[in-house]
């Protein structure tokens, strides 16, 4: 059957320049995507490949600087041979927003022990921003107009309560039973530090 | 049953607003179909050929008389007066309007019920065996796990967007009713060493183009560990299911990949990292699930009664409905009534508002308020006295649901097919139609036995053919309807995959070579306790062959060319 007729045209998304979220409010973006045969900057907050990192981790940490990494969908990063406590930044490709293998590996580096910034980069999309920050992401790079802007006013589609433990769920004991509980009124279960 | 406490009655209403919200920018022009589409689909609203249709989930397939009655009023106030179960025990509503899906989802909460992961590739509404807390050879009753896993995997933040859909089926009984080896995962509740339960679970059954049977991953799994254990499980195939092709994207594709035994050991290298604590569930959650499935306190009714004697030695519809349609219960005086919604000519699964308060009615007055769903697209009557079993079936005349036919041939299994699904290559319904009227003698169909009939429109395989006794695909052959016949598959704990008889048939063809492998399995058996099935594997297609394309050309090169079509 046919769609019934939206009022207008449909419009293509609009993408703007890619601010970062940190799960509660916008932040200024210290890191610096830095290709493999980039020199590392002598103030730090690069972010490298998984494979630079790799191979010139050494080298790396002896410039004493933080560092980050980006992983694309489909790599596998191994929490204790890839030194994750040594990075300050893991940054997640969703390659599409239907490619859901980062909320495993996010999850993965949180159960690892893993404190540092897990980024959320790509196809980053206002009704996953949920799902990600239970999964233990905490900063979002986003280039979508519409998830923008819903951002902005704070309208984020979540169902408050959820039926898992989660990156951002209450403590047990907090009036539900132990299995379920209920997003806290700020996005991310966060206040602002 | 599991009843909704505030916090599931929360849940559901708010996951409902947010769907009002996302039609009413829908229909503003504010969302593209592009991204409203998976919005919509993990509501459960579909675009098929001619309307919108709506997938109510049936969790593990249990229903009340009050949620059964609301589904009639649903099928009379907003689709045309009627609903279709499905083999993963929900219903669907063909003929929904957009502007009405907020509604409708509005109606099903108020009984505790929704439309939430019927579609999308998240995990499906679990479904278990339908006899479930009253079968006699159960160990343990599946609906408390079945309840859990519902909860665990609902809008679950790790396993939303999967390679592709995950279906779970559970049973607690020693035999499968709930065709366990055909899911991704199969849980088969079994006891340990001490007694203590757990579950046996089977990984990367599955049907569509490319069937398999499950196989085993874990011969025992702690009732109390199995949350942990599946998560394990899901996580293992959420970073390695193959996401570039959608046909080779469902776990059982990864499991035949690795091998079973490469499978299991990094689900077990992943289960040994998980923080089990956080995931499994306390013993105290359990207590509380488990409070809703108490079994109920029965009157004791006696096991004969003469009424029922008496009308069986006269009344022979009645005592063969008795015979095909009504099983043993576990407690004494009591039997569980299947009710067929395959009467022949009429399409199978299909209920009327009508029909579906009918049965709320036979429920709430002799049913103990309780109603299944079955997979095979009928409803069940768990528990009614024996004593009782004239008045149900008088009840069930007045509807035209006395159908005497469970697991016979006439009780086909059948998805929608072309009459509705865009995904289709031929019709199914009317197949299922005329293969039932040939059969639709009520003796006949019962000299038969025991017999699973599955057609589906096309090789998605929605109408379970793999796993049919006798099963029909859909199929196109130069712009024409065809349909492959296949024989010896079996959804039952000697689950199989049937076998290609041969070429394909034209739809006029069908109904008649359905007779022939039924004339031929008749003269071929041993006597009427060798089930169809049994032959089939002590005999194989040959003779079935020679019966359908004659001694020569059963023989000839041109049947094996065209086997694949």
């Amino acid at each position: 059957m046919s769609e019934p007729k939206p009022l207008l045209k449909a419009v293509k998304p609009l993408q703007v320049p890619t601010r970062l979220w940190r799960g509660y409010a916008f932040a200024t973006d210290l890191w610096r995507p830095t290709a493999n045969e980039e020199a590392i900057p002598s103030a730090g907050y690069a972010l490298i490949s998984l494979a630079r990192w790799r191979i010139e981790q050494a080298d790396v940490l002896a410039l004493g600087t933080p560092i980050g990494i980006f992983v694309g969908s489909g790599e596998t990063i191994e929490p204790v041979t890839d030194q994750i406590e040594q990075l300050s930044v893991i940054a997640l490709e969703f390659a599409k927003f239907s490619d859901g293998r980062a909320y495993s590996v996010a999850r993965r580096l949180r159960e690892a022990g893993y404190t540092g910034e897990i980024r959320a980069t790509g196809d980053v999309l206002i009704d996953q921003i949920p799902l990600m920050l239970r999964s233990g992401f905490d900063a979002f790079e986003v280039a979508h107009a519409a998830t923008v802007n819903a951002l902005e006013q704070g309208r984020i589609p979540a169902v408050s309560r959820v039926y898992q433990t989660g990156a951002d769920t209450g403590p047990a004991g907090d009036g539900f039973r132990h299995r379920r509980g209920t997003r806290s009124t700020s996005a991310a279960g966060k206040t602002e530090p | 049953m599991y009843r909704y406490d505030e916090f599931d009655h929360g849940f559901v209403a708010e996951r409902s607003r947010q769907f009002r919200d996302q039609v009413e920018r829908r229909l503003a022009g504010a969302l593209t179909e592009e991204q409203f589409k998976p919005l919509r689909l993990q509501n459960g609203l579909y675009l098929q050929l001619h309307a919108y249709m709506l997938r109510v989930a049936i969790p593990y397939g249990v229903l009340s008389a009050r949620q059964l009655r609301k589904l009639a009023f649903i099928a009379r106030k907003w689709d045309r007066n009627f609903g279709h179960f499905t083999t993963r025990q929900n219903i669907q509503f063909n003929w929904i309007k957009l502007e009405d899906a907020p509604d409708i989802l509005n109606a099903l909460a108020e009984v505790e019920m929704h439309a939430i992961q019927t579609s999308g590739n998240c995990i499906r509404n679990v479904t278990a065996d339908p006899y479930a807390g009253v079968a006699i050879d159960e160990i343990e009753d599946p609906r408390i796990w079945a309840e859990v896993l519902r909860q665990w995997s609902t809008i679950h933040p790790e396993f939303t967007f999967l390679p592709r859909k995950f279906k779970f089926a559970v049973t607690g009984a020693a035999e499968d009713r709930a065709a366990i080896l055909f899911h991704d995962v199969g849980l088969k509740i079994v006891k340990g060493v001490n007694g203590a339960t757990g579950f046996r679970v089977y990984a990367g059954g599955g049907q569509g183009r490319t069937p398999y049977v499950a196989q085993e991953l874990a011969p025992f799994v702690p009732t109390a560990r199995i949350l942990s254990y599946l998560e394990a499980l899901m996580r293992v195939y959420n970073l390695h299911g193959r996401r570039d092709n959608i046909y080779k994207a469902r776990i059982k594709i990864l499991v035949n990949a690795l091998g079973i035994d490469e499978f299991r050991t990094q689900v077990e290298a992943e289960w040994e990292r998980l923080d089990k604590s956080a995931i499994d569930l306390p013993a105290a959650e359990f207590e509380r699930i488990a409070a809703y499935f108490q079994p109920k306190h029965l009157p004791p009714h006696p096991h004969k009664d003469p009424h029922i004697e008496q009308r069986r030695s006269i009344d022979l519809s009645f005592a063969r409905w008795l015979r095909t349609n009504v099983l043993p219960h576990r407690a004494p005086g009591y039997a569980i009534v299947n009710i067929s919604f395959k009467e022949p000519g009429k399409v199978p699964g299909d209920a009327t508002a009508e029909q579906m308060e009918q049965v709320a009615t036979l429920a709430e007055r002799y049913g103990h308020d309780e109603i299944r769903v079955t997979y095979q697209q009928n409803l069940v009557l768990p528990t009614i006295a024996i004593a009782d079993l004239s008045r149900v079936y008088d009840g069930l005349v007045q509807a035209g649901l006395h159908t005497a036919n469970t697991e016979l041939i006439t009780d086909i299994i059948a998805c929608p097919g072309l009459d509705y699904c865009n995904l289709a290559n031929a019709r199914s319904i009317g197949i299922a139609q005329e293969i039932a009227k040939r059969f639709a003698e009520p003796e006949a169909a019962e000299a038969i036995g025991p017999l699973r009939l599955n057609i589906s429109g096309c090789i998605n395989a929605c109408g379970h053919h793999h796993a049919g006794n006798i099963g029909i695909l859909g199929v196109d052959k130069k712009g024409t309807e065809h349909y492959q016949i296949t024989l010896g598959g079996s959804p039952k704990d000697d689950a199989a995959i049937g076998d290609i008889v041969g070429p394909s048939f034209p739809a006029q063809d069908v109904p008649g070579a359905v007779e022939v492998i039924i004339a031929t399995y008749l003269k071929l058996r041993r006597d009427p306790s060798e089930t169809f099935v049994a032959l089939y594997r002590r005999l194989g297609k040959t003779p079935f062959r020679e019966a359908l394309y004659g001694l020569d050309r059963a023989t000839a090169a041109d049947l094996s060319e065209d086997a694949n079509v």
